[in-house]
């Protein structure tokens, strides 16, 4: 016989179940220090993300608005068609630097009807004008000649400077050690702003207007970059969506299990994981190279981000046909289908939202991607809206420039002015990118309801 | 085993459908089925009992061919259907299974409507000329799985959305719908309520009129109630195969009897 021995803490009336034991305490106390390691998590990620976004609202928003002048300016025929007979070809041998002096005696006597005076000189209260006004007051010329003859009320753009004072980045102290304005400009433009000369409003021209050189931060816009953009993410869909689900499809459902295939497997995933700057030299050495494609070209810039987004279109894809229930293989098979009826009529349309949701994560990676393209040229300062097609250039050869290298040319300029359009352009992107995600919600609520 | 209610049936000693002659089946190096010969009748229901892994499944797949899917499956012998080799190079697994049509132990309706799961088998073989046609296939198919009253208002409503015993019988017509010789049932009932395996079971019965049906079941009790003929398995091998009824009370066998009455498995 062995000896039992009772541990008291074991049985007994100390038992109750009133009372924690100190195992349950430590239990809880652990449960509830992993909940609050949690919560902090949670915390932390959300604090940055609000960080992130106020301060790219508050620097970018301004940038889609913009102070404009509303001057009446007198466009006599003497000067910009000197012939008489309002032909465009004739007149476009004027040149932009005949429009601005135009602009600036417009200026002048609307201070003069006002009653403001001033110690300006014709210079500087030109330089209340942006340098992009002239050019833009005569292509409105060209595209209505009829305009000639009579004085017209027109939307002039305000200097980057002017435009930085109503929106508080520049300051009076700020001006008085500035070369391009002066406290006293700026108080001119405050009493044209009082007398409803000046107003800042909406500014589309942000989205749709080409980019725009140093000294006029003002006239900077988005037009080409969201085109080249556009283009690119053409490109990538056309190119990578049937690739990747094609090879997806084979991997997953045809190809025999072996050695080789399981090497393929790896480098597809390895593929996933190349620094995109590594496939920018890639599309340098092989597209443009090798190929002869040409540089700064939606089309190069496309076929780059191909590359890179085929392994998560692959990735997804074949998650997604792993998800499938193999009893619905079975269930067609059994019927007498063939393997490919099987994978096309039950298989496919069943992976279809996760294949979707892969492919536009995919195409939202594709758009922000900036490295690879700085390699390939669409850095380059663009002013030309680039057409789809042209006979010279081909499919997507224009060249142009893209939504995040935009942000990326932007932040590097000197002019402060080019901050807010550097975060203006954050915020399209971001846009464009939630955009997107929405889209791919909603289509796989869709795809799913079918069922 | 008195309780067990066994019927006197009427066996007719019809043609052989599908002929085994020393099957063997291989997973990679695992010897899964050794030696099994077996021959199953034309309209009649053959019953594959035995206790868990022990092959019936295994061997009721090599039937047709979906064994073929399997990665490492190979199988050995001679495997007939009318006196010519389904493992022949020549035979397209898929124009067999045609006519070898299969239910599943779960319920796998397509996640489509009740009408395009019936349909579907008919639309790939080119079954039907006409719209016309394939309305009258599915509703005879439905009609032989006893769904047809249950399903007819709602062909167009997904068949996901019936319950277990519906789907169960919807997958029946599925496979009737093919137009069959052999149905492969693996069991059917197992994830089933006693009154729709009530139901299957009665179907099973009728089913037998037009074709063999051969069903892999756990249940001995199914086994005595649905099939004429039964064979027992046991670790891979085909121990005893005859009447069910001589099986269930007089077995040749040691490991029948000790299976048949709870010792083992």
């Amino acid at each position: 016989m062995t000896e039992v021995s009772v541990d008291p803490a074991r049985s007994g009336p100390a038992r109750s179940i009133l009372v924690q034991d100190a195992r349950t305490k430590r239990r809880n106390a652990a449960e509830r220090r992993f909940r609050a390691y949690g919560l902090a998590a949670i915390g932390i990620a959300m604090a940055a993300l609000i960080l992130l976004l106020t301060s790219v609202l508050a620097a970018g928003l301004s940038a889609y608005k913009q102070t404009y002048l509303q001057l009446e300016v007198n466009l006599p025929a003497a000067k910009l068609d000197p012939k008489g007979n309002r032909d465009p070809a004739e007149m476009s041998k004027v040149f932009t630097l005949a429009y601005a002096p135009l602009l600036q005696q417009a200026l002048a006597a609307k201070l003069d009807a006002l009653g403001v005076t001033t110690t300006l000189s014709a210079k500087d209260m030109g330089d209340l004008i942006s340098k992009e006004a002239p050019a833009t007051l005569r292509n409105q010329v060209l595209a209505d000649p009829s305009l000639i003859g009579s004085p017209h009320v027109i939307d002039v753009l305000a200097s980057g400077r002017i435009d930085g004072f109503f929106k508080g980045r520049v300051t009076m102290e700020s001006a008085a050690l500035d070369a391009n304005t002066s406290p006293e400009a700026l108080r001119v433009a405050q009493a044209l702003k009082d007398a409803g000369v000046m107003v800042t409003r909406l500014n589309w021209a942000f989205l749709t207007a080409p980019d725009a050189s140093d000294q006029r931060p003002e006239a900077a816009g988005l037009g080409v970059a969201i085109l080249g953009s556009l283009y690119m993410m053409i490109v990538v869909l056309v190119m990578a969506l049937p690739l990747g689900v094609a090879a997806a499809i084979y991997l997953e459902e045809f190809a025999p299990k072996n050695r080789f295939t399981d090497v393929i497997e790896v480098n597809i995933s390895n593929l996933a994981a190349v620094p995109s700057i590594v496939f920018g030299i890639l599309g340098l050495a092989i597209f443009i190279n090798f190929m002869g494609l040409r540089q700064s070209s939606p089309l190069v810039g496309g076929l780059v981000l191909t590359l890179m987004t085929l392994p998560t279109i692959i990735i997804s894809t074949r998650a997604a046909l792993k998800s499938v229930p193999p009893s619905i293989r079975d269930a067609a098979l059994g019927v007498g289908a063939s393997k490919m009826q099987s994978v096309f009529h039950h298989v496919l349309p069943l992976a279809a939202p996760g294949i979707l949701t892969g492919t536009i994560i995919g195409l939202a990676q594709a758009l922000g991607e900036t490295a690879p393209l700085l390699l390939i040229g669409m850095v380059a300062f663009v002013r030309d809206y680039p057409s789809a097609f042209s006979s010279s250039t081909g499919l997507f050869g224009d060249p142009s420039t893209a939504l995040p290298v935009q942000v990326y040319n932007w932040t590097q300029r000197a002019d402060p002015a080019f901050v807010e359009r550097a975060s203006g352009a954050i915020i399209a992107l971001l846009v464009f990118l939630l955009t997107m995600n929405a889209v791919a919600i909603i289509l796989r609520r869709r795809f799913e309801r079918r069922w | 085993m008195l309780d067990m209610h066994l019927t006197e049936r009427d066996i007719h000693m019809t043609d052989t459908k599908i002929s085994a002659r020393n099957c063997q089946v291989y997973y990679g190096d695992t010897h899964a089925i050794r030696d099994v010969n077996v021959d199953i009748a034309d309209k009649t229901v053959t019953a594959f009992i035995g206790p868990s892994g022990c092959g019936k499944s295994t061997f009721l797949r090599c039937l047709n061919r979906m064994n073929d899917t399997i990665e490492g499956c190979r199988v050995e012998g001679r495997i007939a259907m009318d006196g010519e080799d389904i493992y022949d190079a020549k035979v397209d697994p898929v124009q067999l299974r045609a006519k070898v049509g299969m239910v599943f132990q779960k319920p796998n309706p397509f996640p489509k409507s009740i009408y395009e799961n019936v349909a579907y088998g008919p639309r790939i073989h080119g079954m039907a000329r006409s719209r016309a046609d394939l309305d009258e296939i599915v509703e005879t198919s439905l009609r032989r799985a006893a769904l047809w009253n249950e399903a007819k208002d709602r062909l167009d409503q997904p068949g996901t959305g019936l319950s277990g015993g519906q789907q169960q019988r919807l997958c029946i017509a599925r496979a009737v719908a093919t137009a069959p010789e052999v149905l492969l049932m693996d069991e059917p009932c197992s994830a089933l309520d006693p009154i729709a395996t009530a139901q299957v079971e009665e179907l099973i019965d009728e089913l037998r009129q037009s074709f063999s049906v051969v069903i892999v079941t756990h249940s001995m009790q199914q086994a005595a109630r649905v099939s004429q003929k039964t064979a027992f398995f046991h670790l891979g091998q085909l121990v005893e195969f005859g009447e069910t009824g001589k099986i269930f009370t007089n077995p040749a066998d040691p490991r029948t009897e000790s299976y048949i009455s709870g010792r083992i498995g």
